[in-house]
């Protein structure tokens, strides 16, 4: 089918004057799209909106969430920018799911006015689900955002607007378009020393269909990409008024604290909740097919009485799990199965007979819970065969459909309201659907709002976590040191496709997958299969950087010879962290790169070994090539905290399983890096001005092995399994933090 | 029933004494600014102010601060300025909007209740005081600004 590119950008007046600009986007699947700005022969659908109103005020609908990672402002100044607004005048607006499927019409009025093809009309009334499964409509992961809702959606609809309000205003004058300039938000004629505002264009542009294929800026025409413009939603967070899904309240809403099946998939048996029904407050006891929740008129009440509550699970076969078990069946399925191919290049195990030394090793990383800051949650409200849902969440729309179909209502009949997110991460994705399934079942049998509050402990121990896996290494050296094969058979699933991919020049590769399946829930954990994978292969080919008695920053440099952005990023943080000068007395670099979601990431730790026989990460310095950078204050933010999200999973990381459930509680048991233990952290973005990658992911994955490899380099101990607080070092006294 | 102040406010509430201090500002009187993060005031989310001194909310019972100066995220920036108009923010919010030190911001209320506290005493901390003070969980990492934004007040 052929399509015409204009179809995809659609227009409308809106109510009271103005413009709107509904935008096309490309589904991501890759640079190469990417970088194809409205590309033929994808499919594409309706996201977000841009609105001009008469008194000149711009308002750009965001169809992502704002989880801190800064997108809301960053994507406002990609359209703003291609638009020419006055960046004083823009106003950002979380776009919520009913707004463009639900009340909309406004997208469905569109689609019949300007000819969608028909095969997209089913993406515009279709169930949530389907839509997050064919275009990631509105979900926030995967560093995303920017690099395709802004490329491809926020530049063209700028781009767009800003096409139809010059040829307005060209029509207008009687002058021809290619004489009119724009700038803050005007139209000018400098020949006849015109000028129109574009609200007061903006309903006669609304009228004219919109140009077939906008021309974008130049980087050097932009005013305001580039620029590290303050974020928007600061201001708020700073004074307690920032809204988030676990704020809402009313006079009459009701709480609900749960406990759930501490086995995962088992269901209740029996409860006696004779006490906890006596208790203050306490308005109902609810038992669902794997937890039981007290329904109260405080939180507090409600998880007071819960302990009261006493209740029996079924046994299950996973009841005598633990951690022990599961790495043994890794270990036993690592040696029993050949597994999938992930990776296959030249004949490796032909060359392993070939090399004059076989090194092997086996890395090991434990299960992770995302632990977000705010604890899970949901207020779901439902009267009258319609739903409204308060939850902080990284795909709105999803969640739209979830509640939808627990609560047996019409899409149409539920909407979610939008609210800032106290972390992300991940845990807030769709599939990982507990705390909305339950909140809504308690819901249903309420006419008032309920919020439904998984404590932090629940939130421990009701997770999907960041597998736990295992990575059996081999590799051959040849009597010069030069790698001749590279062999490695780690447990899967795989989430995150070229995760365990190498950059380095080695021939011969294999590079297979085995089941790691258990009955603990798993999920997308910030960075994905690369958080794990990094870890593996950049502390394994540290290692064979050693055995070969190169420098690991020389060994790399060297295999890298056909990826000059590897080797550039690696340059940059080198120089910058003095790699190779005299350090202080106990202290050593330890070194690590990863490309993953578009961009490229080295760093590297300074470490030594504390008083207590503990690792002290002094300094970190990142360098990142992320093609080119929108906001560098948002995206050094992104590097930071990359950076100490990863570190705190080095450092302290690890969910245990025992007696089939989760041991850990709550932060005491789950510890967090803190002031005390962060490090100064020194970013360095580069602009390559390749295609734009992303940067709230990219820092995370290599911090683990900088810091192992330091590690390495002072004691001599070569960390194959995390977290480090499992290790104790011999502690050179010379090193005592200060 | 309890008679708290609370940012210069005196509310009487019908609570039981044992209810925590957290519950009964968010679920209680709607001051949803402060923040639950753990429950056993090991993150710091939920810190308010009591005579100044940074408290952890989710485990003090509002028996213990009846009649004690209460001061929450919403009341902080009257707390300490001397001439204050609605809106105006303290040295310390001010220096977080500076630095941008919020990502997330979850965690940023009680940050900012401990911070100036921790500023109050001891106008000019060194990095030992700071780390041995500021324990709040920030999951975003906002640690590094936060150390920035502390010095750059200190150093006004």
């Amino acid at each position: 089918m052929k399509i015409s590119r204009r179809r995809f950008i659609l227009s409308s007046a809106v109510v009271g004057g103005g413009l709107a600009i509904g935008y096309a986007a490309t589904r991501p699947s890759g640079h190469r799209i990417a970088n194809d700005t409205l590309g033929e022969g994808s499919a594409r659908y309706l996201t977000s909106f841009l609105k001009i109103d008469p008194d000149n005020r711009v308002t750009v609908y965001v169809n992502h969430s704002e989880m801190g990672q800064g997108s809301h402002t960053a994507l406002a100044m990609m359209a703003a920018d291609e638009l020419d607004a006055a960046w004083e005048q823009v106003r950002i607006e979380q776009a919520p799911a009913t707004d463009l499927y639900a009340a909309g019409d406004m997208a469905i009025g569109f689609a019949g006015e300007f000819g969608v093809p028909s095969f997209l009309m089913p993406l515009i009334e279709a169930s949530a689900m389907k839509i997050a499964q064919i275009g990631n409509l509105q979900t926030t992961g995967g560093s995303a955002s920017i690099r395709f809702t802004g490329q491809l959606g926020m530049r063209v609809a700028g781009a767009a607007a800003r096409e139809m309000l010059i040829q307005c205003a060209a029509v207008r004058w009687g002058v021809p378009a290619d004489e009119c300039t724009t700038a803050l938000s005007y139209v000018h004629h400098n020949a006849s020393g015109q000028s129109l505002s574009y609200g007061e264009l903006a309903d006669a542009a609304a009228r004219l269909e919109p140009p077939e294929a906008p021309t974008l800026k130049e980087r050097k025409q932009f005013n305001i990409m580039g620029k590290a413009l303050s974020r928007v939603d600061i201001p708020a967070k700073v004074n307690g008024s920032a809204f988030y899904g676990l704020d809402y309240k009313t006079e009459d809403m009701l709480f609900a604290a749960i406990r759930l099946a501490p086995v995962f998939g088992t269901k209740l048996v029996s409860v006696d909740a004779t006490e906890a029904l006596e208790r203050r407050g306490v308005k109902k006891v609810i038992e669902l097919e794997d937890s039981v929740a007290v329904v109260a008129d405080n939180y507090w009440r409600a998880k007071e009485a819960l302990k009261e509550v006493s209740a029996e699970f079924e046994r299950s076969d996973n009841d005598s799990v633990s951690s022990a078990d599961i790495a043994a069946r890794f270990d036993e399925e690592l040696t029993r199965s050949e597994g999938s191919k992930d990776f296959e290049a030249g004949d490796a195990e032909a060359s392993l007979t070939q090399a004059s030394e076989i090194i092997e090793a086996s890395y090991r990383v434990p299960y992770l819970a995302h632990a977000p800051m705010e604890p899970m949650n949901c207020t779901v409200h439902i009267q009258n065969g319609r739903a409204d849902v308060w939850t902080s969440t990284q795909d709105p729309l999803a969640v739209r459909g979830r509640v939808a179909s627990v609560a047996g209502l019409n899409e149409r009949a539920v909407t979610h309201h939008p609210s800032y997110l106290g972390g992300g991460f991940g845990r807030r994705l769709p599939f990982n659907w507990n705390v909305i399934d339950h909140a809504t079942k308690i819901a249903m049998q309420f006419s008032v709002p309920v919020k439904t509050v998984f404590s932090r402990e629940d939130d421990m121990q009701q997770d999907y976590y960041r597998p736990a896996a295992t990575s059996n290494f081999k590799a051959g050296l040849d009597s010069n040191g030069n790698i001749l094969a590279w062999h490695n058979r780690y447990t899967g699933p795989i989430q995150t496709p070229g995760a365990a991919h190498i950059p380095y020049a080695v021939d011969h590769q294999s590079i297979r997958v085995v089941d790691g399946d258990t009955h603990v829930p798993i999920a997308a954990w910030r960075s994905v299969d690369h958080s794990q994978q990094t870890f593996f292969t950049e502390s394994f080919i540290d290692e064979l950087a050693h055995r070969a008695g190169t420098n690991p920053f020389q060994f790399r440099m060297e295999l890298l010879n056909k990826h000059p952005r590897h080797q550039q990023v690696l340059q940059v943080a080198a120089e910058a962290a003095g790699y190779g000068r005299n350090l202080p007395e106990g202290r050593a670099l330890g070194i690590a790169v990863q490309e993953s979601f578009g961009s490229i990431c080295a760093e590297i730790a300074e470490v030594s070994i504390g008083s207590d026989g503990k690792p002290v990460v002094h300094k970190v310095t990142a360098a990142i090539d992320c093609g080119w950078v929108v906001n560098p204050d948002t995206a050094k933010a992104q590097i930071e905290s990359g950076v100490i999200f990863g570190l705190t999973a080095a450092m302290y990381g690890e969910i245990t399983i025992k007696e089939g459930r989760v041991s850990q509680n709550n932060f005491p048991d789950y510890e967090m890096v803190r002031m005390a233990t962060s490090p100064e952290i020194d970013v360095h973005l580069i602009e390559s001005g390749a295609s734009l990658g992303g940067l709230g992911e990219p820092a995370t994955p290599p911090i683990a092995a900088a810091v192992t490899n330091a590690i390495y380099i002072l004691t001599g101990q070569r960390i194959r399994e995390l977290p480090l607080s499992k290790h104790s070092f011999r502690h050179n006294s010379t090193l005592a933090k200060a | 029933m309890a008679t708290l102040k609370i940012n210069g406010t005196e509310y009487t509430l019908d609570v039981e004494p044992e209810m925590p201090l957290l519950w009964a500002l968010r679920d209680e009187l709607g001051l949803t600014g402060t923040k639950f993060g753990c429950g056993v005031a090991s993150c710091g989310a939920c810190t308010v102010q009591v005579n100044g001194n940074p408290v952890r909310s989710c485990v003090m019972p509002v028996s213990a601060v009846q009649g004690q100066e209460i001061t929450t995220i919403e009341g902080l920036a009257e707390s300490t300025l001397a001439h204050y108009e609605p809106g105006d923010l303290n040295a310390v919010q001010k220096a977080w909007i500076d630095h941008q030190v919020p990502q997330c911001g979850y965690c940023q209320s009680g940050m900012i209740m401990a911070v100036s506290s921790l500023l109050t005493a001891n106008p000019n901390p060194s990095d030992a005081e700071i780390d041995a003070s500021i324990n709040n969980v920030c999951r975003c990492g906002s640690y590094p600004r936060v150390r920035k934004a502390i010095r750059a007040i200190a150093n006004a």
